[in-house]
């Protein structure tokens, strides 16, 4: 990777220490911040005020159907993959109001959701769920009728990404051109460029490469108390993302995936994966761009009813209900719509690919099942992993 | 086939305008018209094989055809059959009853490039309603010396058969219209049989035919089969087909086949090879 002067002109330095200022000055614009915290054994996006609540040392293990963590000791605040929550969350809430219907004279006084947002930063995204929240961008907001509160939680976000050090097993990010490293879309993007000294270290040694990828970001930047970067700032960080980019395993090519995907609806694999698969929509959940959403009443005895909108899944047999009964009555029809439409049908609808290479599906999957590769073996590009079938 | 219109600039997609019956006629034991005027704001008028979404406030949400072509009244008008909790709230609502209504969605029949052949539309069941709206233009044309419009309606029985006011009037238009049921009872003197049986006798010129296919899907292949075989150009069929739909914007994800969002894409879309596949084979 050869360093171009202006990635150094925009490039600046904060210390670990330092990492406070940057909450202050999220707060101090009106943002809510989420970042890293531990709950229930788990990295979540929390609320947080300040760099003490990130889980230092803390470092995941993830593995088809399986997710651990470890307190490493090391001091390092970013040092893990991806969760189960991702950005998509902010755009598209699991449950929202589409309105409130009261009595009102013999008719009905209809009054629709608020559709504003309120401001809302994320700290520690990966680069991965940024370019997911651009796919989901183009599906909520890109078309004819765009989505009036996504679209103004979109705007009300801001994204302080986290380049990857330490990607998990599951990652195949470099496979989709997600990550490790990011070039666009956030506001802000960091690395953790160096591990955090040993004890009686220095502990200034332990320092953030920041870039504004936005104008906002660049305003947020500039009231940060950092430093110049050098030369050998450049290079740690190119070294880091190297050793990351060759730690992630390489899945095979999506569009010959896709292609093979398609010419392959009949194949008896589906049926085989239909015998491991529970149907129980966790892929669909911890996706950062799965966007079914379904429509529900609730009224109550004063008559006044809300109108819902929720997280569906097309796992659910009911997510393809007709009068004629559910479309989609296997689950190796449920899968196949899961697999064709992310990593094949979506290009068509969307013009981009539903998948970004997260592997959050693999690892939430209860049984360990490995979307990329059951795709590659049912596309004949590729042997299908066996493993998680307990 | 014409794409659909964005929404009004301003109105939240998923809320519904607020829309009183107006007028309600049963058609057959579950089939029921209702007319719908608005309260105050109205949707944009729908092209015949559009659809709208129709709240019935407390119960649910449903995608429902639009059942006559637009007209000077400001109306629109559905023919909803009774088979779940919203449907059965919208055929028992009565005049004066609220009724929520979006859209209108999707692409429609594309009746505007029709009328100078021939036109052979051929309905199952429910699947009359969504061509009605294009039936009245085709046969308004065809008084005016536009071109032959042939119907083929097939029903499950004589009691079955619903919009019998309009099979009068397209009738009277000029429109040849031929009705068959699935089995009857003793001293019916109409057709008993299959609607792709009718096909053959309808006496359209296939080379210069379009048809208007909508119905079960089962129906919807074996009827393009039939005009196939008949020497309709696959190209100049064009059929309306059915998803579940929570949204009618694209937005919801329910309405998928294979590379297609119908709520989007369709309901009505030219029949192609790729079609023929995704029905018999993508979803199974």
């Amino acid at each position: 990777m050869r360093l171009d002067p202006p990635f150094l002109a925009s490039a600046r330095v904060l210390a670990a220490g330092e990492l406070d200022t940057l909450f202050a000055a999220l707060a101090a614009r009106g943002y809510e911040t989420l970042a890293p915290g531990v709950r229930d054994g788990v990295i979540r996006l929390v609320p947080a005020s300040g760099a003490a609540e990130l889980p230092a040392g803390m470092h995941d293990r993830q593995a088809p159907g399986s997710y651990a963590l470890e307190d490493g000791g090391d001091g390092e605040l970013f040092g893990y993959a991806v969760g189960p929550d991702s950005l998509k969350g902010q755009l598209l809430p699991p449950h929202q109001s589409v309105l409130r219907a009261t009595p009102d004279e013999g008719g009905l006084r209809i009054e629709p959701a608020p559709t504003e947002a309120a401001r809302v930063a994320v700290v520690g995204a990966r680069p991965c769920e940024v370019a997911a929240t651009t796919v989901l961008e183009r599906v909520l907001i890109g078309g004819a009728y765009p989505d009036p509160g996504a679209a103004a939680r979109r705007k009300a976000l801001f994204v302080v990404a986290l380049e990857c050090r330490r990607p998990a097993t599951t990652c195949r990010c470099t496979s989709f051109g997600t990550g490790p490293g990011l070039e666009h879309g956030a506001d802000l993007v960091m690395i953790e460029l160096d591990p955090p000294p040993k004890r009686g270290g220095d502990p200034g040694a332990h320092r953030f490469l920041v870039r504004a990828q936005s104008p906002a970001g660049a305003e947020v930047l500039a009231a940060l108390p950092t430093s110049e970067a050098t030369r050998r700032d450049a290079d740690r960080r190119r070294d880091a993302l190297g050793a990351a980019t060759r730690a992630i395993a390489a899945s095979s090519n999506p569009e010959v995936v896709a292609r093979g995907l398609l010419g392959h609806i009949e194949a008896p694999g589906w049926e085989e994966i239909a015998s491991r698969c529970l149907s129980c929509g966790n892929c669909t959940m911890v996706c950062p761009t799965c966007f079914c959403t379904e429509v529900r009443d609730r009224s109550d005895l004063s008559g006044t009813l809300e109108r819902e909108r929720r997280w569906s899944s097309c796992f659910e047999v009911g997510h393809s209900l007709l009068t004629s009964g559910p479309v989609r009555r296997s689950v190796a029809a449920r899968y196949r719509q899961w697999a064709t439409h992310k990593l094949a049908t979506w290009q068509t609808q969307f013009g981009t690919t539903g998948c970004v290479g997260c592997g959050r599906c693999v690892t939430w999957c209860p049984v360990g099942i490995d979307l990329g590769a059951e795709a590659a073996a049912l596309a004949g590009t590729g042997a299908a992993s066996r493993r998680g079938t307990t | 086939m014409t794409n659909a219109s964005s929404a009004p600039a301003g109105t939240p997609v998923l809320v519904p305008l607020a829309y009183r019956v107006v007028a309600r006629r049963h058609e057959t034991a579950d089939v029921t018209t209702l007319r719908l005027s608005p309260v105050a704001d109205a949707v944009a008028p729908g092209r015949p094989g559009q659809f709208n979404m129709l709240s019935a406030f407390g119960v649910g949400e449903a995608a429902i055809s639009l059942s006559a072509a637009p007209d000077a009244t400001g109306e629109v008008q559905h023919t909803i059959r009774d088979v779940g909790p919203v449907s059965h709230a919208l055929c028992t609502s009565a005049p004066g009853d609220l009724v929520g209504v979006r859209g209108p969605f999707g692409t429609d029949w594309g009746v505007d490039d029709l009328g100078y052949g021939d036109t052979v539309v051929v309905a199952g069941g429910i699947g009359l309603a969504p061509l009605a709206g294009a039936i009245d233009v085709l046969a308004e044309r065809r008084r005016y010396g536009g071109g032959r419009v042939f119907v083929a309606v097939g029903a499950r029985n004589p009691d079955q058969v619903m919009l019998r006011a309009e099979l009068g009037r397209w009738l009277a238009a000029g429109v040849r219209v031929r009705v068959t049921v699935d089995a009857a009872p003793a001293g019916f003197t109409g057709g008993v049989g299959l609607v792709t049986q009718l096909l053959p006798g309808l006496g359209f010129d296939p080379a210069r035919t379009t048809a208007l296919v909508c119905g079960p899907e089962v129906m919807i292949r074996f009827s393009v089969r039939a005009l196939v075989d008949l020497g309709v150009p696959p190209g100049a069929v064009r059929v309306s087909l059915e998803r579940n739909m929570q949204c009618g914007t694209a937005l919801c994800g329910h309405c998928q086949l294979g590379p297609l969002l119908l709520c989007r894409d369709g309901p009505v879309v030219t029949w192609n090879d790729e079609l023929a596949t995704l029905l018999t084979e993508n979803e199974r």
